[in-house]
């Protein structure tokens, strides 16, 4: 009747899952009372669950975000203080097998629910007022993109308490992922939750890539986007090309696993060797997804505080497409000691340094634009040069990975953890805070709080250094990755040190939330009514912040990079406000909201959970349940509505009036 | 002055964590004990110090242009619309890639010269052989010409190259001894060569460096590095103290069981074809065209197909 799944399957013996189960429910009854006495569903429904707004899916992907960066962390600061006691014999606290699964928790929650819907989220925010569209090609789509995300994150985080999560890494290496060497189900979780979630993913990369493509204002060519769409264009197009190499990798090993296939057993022909090309075909270009937005928000920001035009568009555009293109023939670089040849291997170090080249062009293009600028030292411009410090000393040690007979003693050490923290601490968690505080007053209408936001930075920043730099010195003794103890006890102070690192990263963490607290409590303080709280230079900052559901009331015409500075250049700094009195207005055509978007969603989390446990009629029940609400969305004509020329001439006053008041 | 409070902070940051880089000196692979290690030491810092023509500059430049031109700096220049200089242009792409070809040439020698399959050659002395078997979750080491086998502990004569037969007989693992150089995996079914030398003697802890599971941590063995004669004297001894016997049917179904934290043991006699027994017994279910087990070039040709 339920498959393998028992009262056994729930981990009751394990104090530490029990009490963070109970904080969670306490915390989960506490919101669910709070939202029904508050009377909150209907809005949380209509406003929210079934809202096809770009700007609302945006920040949802980064509520959701923010959360799992909670539980992310916790995995980390639990293995750091593991790795802190368990020297010279000393089992430390954790057993490997709950060891095994933290360290791979740690990853799958961090790349795939912290790092991948924070660009997302902020792709979301962003794109579409950046180049003046309403929304997105494809508004039911976005909708079930954050929904088949949302059911891979309850996927990973119900695994905590029923059952087990993977004992493989975050990336699964087969044969150790195969059915003989984890026959538990924590693989299986590993599989449905990133199935699920990537083509969410995968749907999210056609849906912007059209939506770039085909929806830019009138004048908007190619090479007036402004540089964070383009970095997400290139993102996106890496998310088309190398998402469905994961899905296919992952069903290969799913026949593997149900069906007794043997694409990568030890026997029978299977070869271990094509999972681990496979999944960094998908694996490499992955980090440049992630990567490359955060490089547009630091050219956004760079150039805004500078208050100066970013130096070199033109390269810049450039070498974000030679690193889009560079990032799919360089995934041999993470298996040089597999023992291809020396010209195999020759050729994908060569192959990675020169990625090094456009990186360090833009390096260099953004100190460029700070040159000669005005710079204001808010918190995303520390964010920003947190980021060229750390990320030029993360790609160096990346350059010396990417030296084969280097990575021969390199390779599966600390070497390799310091070396990616560095990149995806220092590049992308950096750009998203950055974005993060320099997007908040267009998604809400106020700013975020300074100070927190620059004790947050501090704390991220030297934590990280830390945190990280005892790693790359132990690295150099030995030390190598995933160890749930070590026998060494020379290794054990700098492991404190590391340890003490990540104590100060937690305090970053706990600044931004107190930042969030803060910001909402003095939000009439903060509150910008302009829309343009840092004299912006794209569209976004054109509209009223939080912009109308319909981003435009008219959509506006382009003729330059910066148009809208020059605009308010030419009109001694001030943004023209038409009168809205003297404008006439439109109906505007605009998609409706969506009840099989959710309603998919939460059938997915039925279909992968039934699958994980092999309930085969529970299977059958989420199958049909998604497809059911598939074709009524298909049959379901009434989409689309005119939002009345009056409707957007009220809600356009408005905004005049209140911008009128506070000049 | 709040500009110059962070960069006191930082100063003293870095002065905090020159003792902690200081001390990498007398690290495995900064004080190796082999050729091959003694050739990526020099790699690794002449990789470093190259790219230092860089990262410095970078570094110093973000810290001066962000207090130059900060803000409240009336004094420096202004200029909002410039955003183009052909001249800066060509000197930021020109200095990564001349870079980047010194190292590429570097590259391509060292990929070569530090290939693992290569032998090294030294003047009169043979190479001498070991077949190393990751199990779960333990090494096996098999002297084809001693007629011996060890778990969990490996002896070499020093002075002596060392060819290393590397397979697996569970999941992927990785033979890595950080002090004598090079790691390489080790995978069921598949022949990898790795060759290595020690120049003085001493005891290392050799290690799995590629997670295999819950007794991952536990997979280390101390590598003796010891004169002609000291090894000849261990061979010996394994044979003297040791009444055990392995074979591919005798012994071993009972070894590569799961255990975790395996003592050393020691085996007397061991069958010559344990090692291609092991490699075969994966091989089941692959057409002839493979070839026979056991040739010298097929663990190289297998993974080099992969990797295409």
């Amino acid at each position: 009747m339920f498959g393998k799944l028992s009262l056994e399957s729930i981990p009751f013996h394990e104090p530490i899952i029990m009490s963070t189960v109970a904080v969670i429910a306490i915390v989960g009854a506490a919101l669910v009372g709070w939202i029904t006495v508050n009377k909150k569903w209907t809005y949380l429904w209509s406003e929210w669950i079934t809202s096809i707004d770009h700007k609302k899916l945006g920040i949802m992907y980064f509520l959701v975000a923010l959360v799992m960066l909670v539980r992310g962390f916790a995995d980390a600061i639990m293995m750091r203080t593991q790795q802190a006691m368990a020297a010279g014999g000393a089992e430390g606290y954790l057993p490997p097998e709950h060891y095994d699964q933290i360290f791979s928790a740690h990853g799958v929650i961090m790349i795939f629910f912290v790092a991948m819907p924070m660009v997302i989220g902020l792709m979301n925010l962003v794109v579409p007022l950046q180049i003046g569209a309403r929304d997105v090609a494809f508004p039911f789509m976005n909708n079930l993109s954050f929904w088949l995300f949302a059911a891979g994150v309850v996927l990973v985080n119900v695994s905590l308490f029923v059952g087990e999560f993977a004992k493989t890494g975050w990336l699964a290496y087969a044969p150790l992922s195969e059915a003989k060497y984890s026959p538990g189900v924590g693989v299986d979780y590993w599989i449905w939750a990133l199935q699920i979630s990537g083509i969410g993913t995968t749907l999210t990369g056609i849906n912007f890539f059209v939506t770039i493509m085909k929806m830019r204002t009138k004048g908007m060519t190619l090479f007036r986007l402004p540089i964070f769409t383009w970095t997400c264009l290139v993102t996106n197009v890496l998310i088309i090309a190398a998402f469905p190499i994961l899905t296919a990798t992952i069903a290969l090993l799913t026949l593997d696993r149900y069906f007794d296939f043997h694409f990568f057993t030890n026997d029978m022909g299977g070869n271990m060797m094509m999972y681990v090309n496979l999944i960094w075909a998908w694996g490499h270009p992955e980090v440049y997804i992630l990567i490359l937005p955060a490089f547009g928000v630091f050219s956004e920001v760079i150039s805004t505080f500078a208050k100066k035009r970013l130096f070199g568009y033109n390269t810049m555009v450039w070498a974000t497409l030679a690193i889009g293109v560079l990032s799919f023939i360089v995934w041999l670089h993470h298996f040089f000691t597999m023992g291809a040849g020396a010209n195999v291997n020759a050729f994908f170090g060569i192959m990675t340094m020169i990625i090094a080249i456009p990186t360090g062009v833009k390096i260099f293009n953004w100190l460029f634009t700070m040159y000669r600028g005005r710079l204001e030292l808010t918190s995303p411009v520390l964010w920003t040069l947190g980021f060229i410090i750390t990320f030029t000393l993360g790609g160096m040690t990346g350059v010396m990975l990417a030296v084969p007979a280097a990575d021969f003693v390199l390779h599966n050490s600390l070497f390799v953890i310091a070396h990616f923290h560095n990149v995806i601490i220092g590049g992308v968690v950096f750009g998203m805070m950055a974005g993060y505080t320099f997007w908040f007053p267009k998604a809400f209408g106020f700013k975020l709080d300074e100070k927190w936001g620059k004790r947050s930075f501090w704390f991220w920043l030297v934590g990280f250094y830390v945190a990280f730099m005892p790693l790359y010195i132990l690295s150099f003794y030995g030390a190598v990755r995933r160890m749930q103890s070590y026998a060494n006890t020379e290794w054990q102070p700098l492991m404190i040190v590391a340890w003490f690192g990540a104590v100060l990263i937690l305090c970053g963490i706990a600044c931004t939330a107190i930042q969030l607290i803060v910001s909402i409590r003095d939000r009439e303080k903060n509150r910008d009514v302009t829309g343009d709280p840092w004299n912006g230079r794209t569209l976004e900052w054109a509209v009223s912040s939080p912009p109308p559901y319909y981003n435009f009331a008219h959509l506006p015409e382009i003729h330059s990079i910066d148009n809208f500075w020059e605009d308010k250049q030419k009109n001694q700094g001030k943004a023209q406000l038409a009168d809205p009195e003297a404008i006439e207005y439109k109906d505007i055509h605009m998609p409706r909201n969506t009840v099989a978007g959710p309603v998919m969603g939460a059938f997915s989390i039925v279909f992968g959970f039934a699958l994980v446990w092999h309930i085969w009629w529970l299977v059958g029940v989420g199958a049909l349940g998604m497809f059911a609400a598939f074709m009524g969305r298909i049959f379901n004509e009434d989409i689309d509505y005119y939002v009345p020329a009056e409707e957007v001439k009220r809600i356009e006053t408005e905004h005049h009036k209140q911008v009128e008041m506070q000049a | 002055m709040r500009e110059k409070s962070y960069l006191r902070v930082l100063g003293a940051v870095l002065l905090a964590a020159l003792p902690l880089l200081l001390s990498g000196c007398s690290s495995a692979l900064m004080d190796p004990k082999g050729q091959v290690g003694e050739e990526q030491k020099v790699l690794i810092i002449t990789a470093f110090a190259l790219m230092l023509i860089v990262v410095i500059p970078v570094i110093v430049m973000t810290l001066l242009f962000a207090y130059r031109y900060r803000e409240s700096n009336k004094d420096a220049t202004y200029k909002p619309n410039w955003a183009h200089s052909t001249a800066i242009e060509i000197v930021v792409w020109l200095i990564p890639c001349v870079i980047i070809v010194v190292l590429a040439i570097l590259t391509w020698v060292t990929s070569h010269s530090l290939n693992p399959m290569k032998p090294i050659a030294e003047d009169g002395k043979e190479t001498m052989e070991i077949q190393a078997v990751s199990l779960d979750w333990k090494w096996l080491f098999i002297y084809p010409d001693q007629h011996i086998a060890t778990v969990n502990e490996l002896a070499i004569p020093t002075d002596t190259p060392i060819r290393f037969h590397i397979s697996s007989g569970s999941v992927m693992n990785a033979f890595w001894v950080p002090e004598l150089g090079s790691q390489i995996y080790a995978m069921a079914g598949m022949d990898s060569q790795l060759h290595l030398i020690a120049d003085e003697t001493g005891e290392w802890q050799g290690k799995s460096s590629n997670y295999s599971g819950a007794g991952f941590a536990g997979m280390t063995f101390p590598t003796h590095s010891m004169t002609q004669e000291d090894f000849k004297a261990w061979v010996q001894k394994v044979k003297d103290e040791s009444t055990q016997t392995l074979s591919f049917d005798d012994g071993y179904q009972e070894l590569a069981k799961p255990s975790e934290d395996v003592p050393v043991q020691y085996f007397s006699k061991v069958s010559p074809n344990l090692y291609n027994d092991i490699l075969n017994s994966f091989r089941k279910g692959i057409s002839d065209e493979h070839g026979e087990i056991g040739e010298q070039e097929h663990g190289e040709r297998m993974s080099a197909e992969a990797a295409e």
